[in-house]
């Protein structure tokens, strides 16, 4: 790290990440060039490129969700760095458990476990006791404005709003150092997006670091303390 | 313990059926808590590799390192056959494919669920029962069929039955051969649940064998892809199934039925 | 007189069967397998009480043969004739001066004493067998000390009668170490097993199997804590003698359903009375 990287949770240097379609003769397809990107706690940086151009892609791959041919991407962890595009699987959960967190545009839902539980979850990672976690899911759906009786339910069901909130709640309830938001705001109506920029404030206001792409210009305006092209002239502040 | 030790490291695993390879020079590392999934397709020789990682089949080369709960580590390929056998009713666990295989059919269930507890030394048959009970609790079946035989179960409840009668002694590293094979898609739903939660709940590492990515994508934080006895592919599960590499990973991944 | 050698076995056999024992004596409840003879009586009738019996006897022993007991049933007087035939050895029906016993399906109610040996008559040596039929796996199990299944069969009696079902051929743990069954005798004389002074021979002919238990060697009935075992009891005492905590046999005595309980120990019961 140089010394304009002291003290942020999050470096990414020179980050390369094409696909090699083998399924389709073996076609190549650059998605990163050269990525590099440096994220300070309390900075909310947005990605200001269009669709296609490699925001998920970016967000994945620091993430470890995808697998970067070239550079590295550092992250502050447990009060030293651990390179995503490198470490081997077992830091790369224990950041996923303790220094990441990661929303994306949409719900992963697994059959049959309820809608308090999957928020909550990412709690038991940090110790939190059972009461208080429930207290906190609780909380939390229901200043999202999930009704109370969709709690005990899967969100199997749900409409894609009421899923993609009770991602956010998910993706918000603990207390990540680092946040990656993919579209937080896909799928919601104009309240529900309010309250996102609020979870996202108050996230900042904890100085957490977080990187993220916001399609709604309002949106990003309301959060982004920074914002950053992939592909434009150098994206280190 | 050391936390940096792995529960399970196998390095240049190897196994010939005669001039045949069933897998040649496979490794792994496995630490407590983490499940790892092996997946290929018919003879990619995941079920050759984790019968020389449970110590069923005698590799042809190779290691396999097991961490005990004392802290000393064994090689179970060259361990005695009454040590292995101990460790299979102690700390490890085996959950077969067919519950029959795993089971003692001509037992009640409590029986089952008991015997383990039974063979380790305890003797107060209502507490026995009351734990058989729990465990019967836990993996859905209704407590009332404590005294029902096994014959007399869905395959869907064998099936847990075996699995509460594995988990009972808290192994900490169980092996799993395709364990939702031959059972209904709601059937597997529930006990891809109960096992998803079992593992958190125990802190369990695992080795699961099976052909469903789906399957994987639900249980494993590990994958391990095989083919033609060489793993061709390892990672992260959404790592590899989102962001696959290898040709062949890609040609798995992809002619997965979305419904 | 006879043409047969002393105890109608041949002097190799006899070593041979003395080595199994001394085997058996030395690991306790350890079934010694040994090359069983054709004796002059069918499989299941005690060809092996006979072979151990006919092994260990010498001209100075005092032999008794008792059958559910008694000494006067069919079988017991056909053993006793066959050892008197073919070794001339003094027979009596009396506990106490009996050096030599053997026995089916019962312990005498008279102690036992240092120097004498009882020689028990067994159908099925092996107490795994109910749950696993494999021979070289139960040899493996009891090598392994795996016998989590032998207290499965008690929780199943629970299970089902609500308490332990097993009356006769109580399994046991001897010397801490091997599970035996004590042949079918009833679980009523089971404590008469435990640090007996008396060396006790367990033969089995057409399993082909010897075991022993050494004098004062413990032997413990398997239970659970919360369901210790417990022997039979009887209300009445015995009608002939009138003693009371012994095994007893129930005597039809006419049409209409009467009934006595008398000593299932023949000698014992005439002991008491006096003859």
């Amino acid at each position: 790290m140089s010394a304009d990287d002291r003290g942020a949770v999050l470096v990414v240097e020179g980050l390369h990440k094409t696909f090699t379609l083998h399924t389709q003769g073996g076609i190549e397809l650059p998605v990163l060039r050269g990525v590099d990107l440096v994220v300070r706690p309390g900075e909310c940086v947005a990605l200001s490129d269009p669709s296609g151009s490699g925001k998920s892609t970016l967000l994945r791959a620091v993430y470890a969700n995808y697998r970067p041919q070239r550079g590295r991407i550092l992250v502050a962890h447990d009060g030293g760095r651990v390179d995503m595009a490198g470490a081997g699987p077992r830091e790369l959960l224990a950041v996923r458990r303790r220094t990441i967190g990661y929303v994306s545009q949409f719900l992963r839902v697994i059959p049959r476990v309820p809608t308090l539980e999957v928020v909550v979850e990412p709690l038991r990672e940090f110790g939190v006791p059972r009461d208080l976690a429930l207290d906190r899911g609780r909380a939390l759906l229901t200043r999202l404005r999930i009704p109370e009786r969709l709690w005990n339910l899967s969100p199997v069901t749900f409409s894609g709003g009421e899923q993609q909130r009770v991602n956010l709640a998910r993706g918000f309830v603990a207390d990540f150092p680092i946040l990656l938001l993919d579209e937080p705001t896909a799928s919601l109506d104009v309240a529900s997006r309010a309250l996102v920029v609020e979870l996202i404030h108050d996230a900042l206001a904890r100085r957490a670091g977080i990187v993220g792409a916001f399609h709604d210009a309002e949106v990003r305006e309301a959060v982004a303390t920074r914002t950053v092209s992939l592909h434009g002239a150098g994206a280190a502040a | 313990m050391d936390a940096d030790r792995p529960l399970l490291r196998a390095r240049g695993v190897t196994r010939y059926y005669g001039a045949r390879i069933g897998c040649r020079d496979v490794g792994l590392d496995l630490w407590p808590g983490e499940v790892l999934g092996i997946v290929g397709e018919s003879g990619s020789g995941k079920t050759t590799l984790l019968g020389c990682l449970c110590g069923r089949l005698a590799p042809s080369g190779g290691t396999v390192e097991f961490t005990q709960r004392d802290g000393i580590v064994v090689d179970i390929p060259t361990l005695p056959e009454p040590a292995l056998r101990k460790l299979a009713r102690t700390d490890w666990g085996v959950v077969h494919q067919n519950p029959r295989d795993g089971l003692r059919l001509g037992v009640s269930a409590g029986a089952n669920v008991g015997e383990r507890l039974m063979a380790l030394g305890a003797r107060h048959y209502g507490r026995i029962r009351q734990t058989a009970a729990d465990w019967l609790g836990r993996v859905e079946i209704d407590r009332g069929r404590i005294d029902d035989w096994p014959e007399t179960f869905s395959s869907g409840m064998q099936q847990r039955l075996q699995i509460a009668r594995t988990l009972v002694t808290e192994p900490r590293l169980v092996f799993m051969d395709e364990p939702t094979g031959g059972l209904d898609v709601s059937v597997q739903a529930r006990l891809l649940d109960l096992l998803r939660r079992l593992v958190t709940d125990l802190g369990l590492a695992a080795v699961i064998v099976t052909h469903d990515l789906a399957v994987t994508r639900l249980l494993a934080h590990r994958l391990l892809v095989m083919r033609g006895g060489e793993a061709v592919e390892w990672g992260l599960t959404d790592q590899v199934l989102d962001d696959p590499q290898h040709p062949y990973t890609q040609l798995l991944v992809s002619s997965v039925l979305h419904p | 007189m006879s043409h047969y050698n002393f105890a109608f076995l041949d002097e190799q056999t006899k070593r041979m069967i003395r080595r199994a024992i001394l085997k058996a004596v030395a690991i306790p409840g350890y079934q010694v397998p040994f090359g069983s003879r054709e004796m002059p009586l069918s499989y299941g009738w005690g060809t092996g009480g006979v072979q151990v019996t006919a092994s260990v006897i010498g001209p100075d022993d005092v032999l008794k043969v008792i059958d559910q007991g008694a000494d006067d049933t069919t079988n017991a007087v056909s053993i006793r004739r066959f050892f008197e035939r073919t070794t001339r050895v003094r027979t009596t029906t009396r506990t106490d001066t009996a050096t030599l016993i053997q026995t089916r399906h019962r312990i005498p109610e008279t102690p036992l004493a240092e120097g004498q040996i009882v020689v028990f008559q067994v159908p099925i040596p092996e107490p795994l067998r109910w749950l696993e039929p494999r021979e070289t796996e139960t040899r493996k199990m009891h090598a392994l000390e795996e016998y989590g299944v032998m207290h499965v069969r008690l929780y199943e009696d629970i299970t089902r009668h609500g308490h332990v079902e097993t009356a006769y051929d109580y399994p046991v743990l001897v010397n801490g170490r091997y599970i035996m069954r004590p042949s079918p005798i009833p679980k009523f004389d089971n404590p008469k097993l435990d640090r007996s002074p008396a060396l006790l021979l367990f033969g089995a002919g057409r399993e082909k199997r010897i075991y022993a238990v050494p004098p004062f060697t413990a032997v413990r009935s398997l239970d659970f804590e919360d369901h210790p075992f417990a022997i039979e009891r009887w209300d009445q005492t015995c009608a002939l003698c009138g003693a009371a905590d012994v095994f007893m046999d129930e005597i039809v005595v006419d049409d209409k359903g009467g009934r006595m309980f008398v000593c299932s120990d023949t000698d014992f019961c005439e002991r008491r009375r006096g003859r």
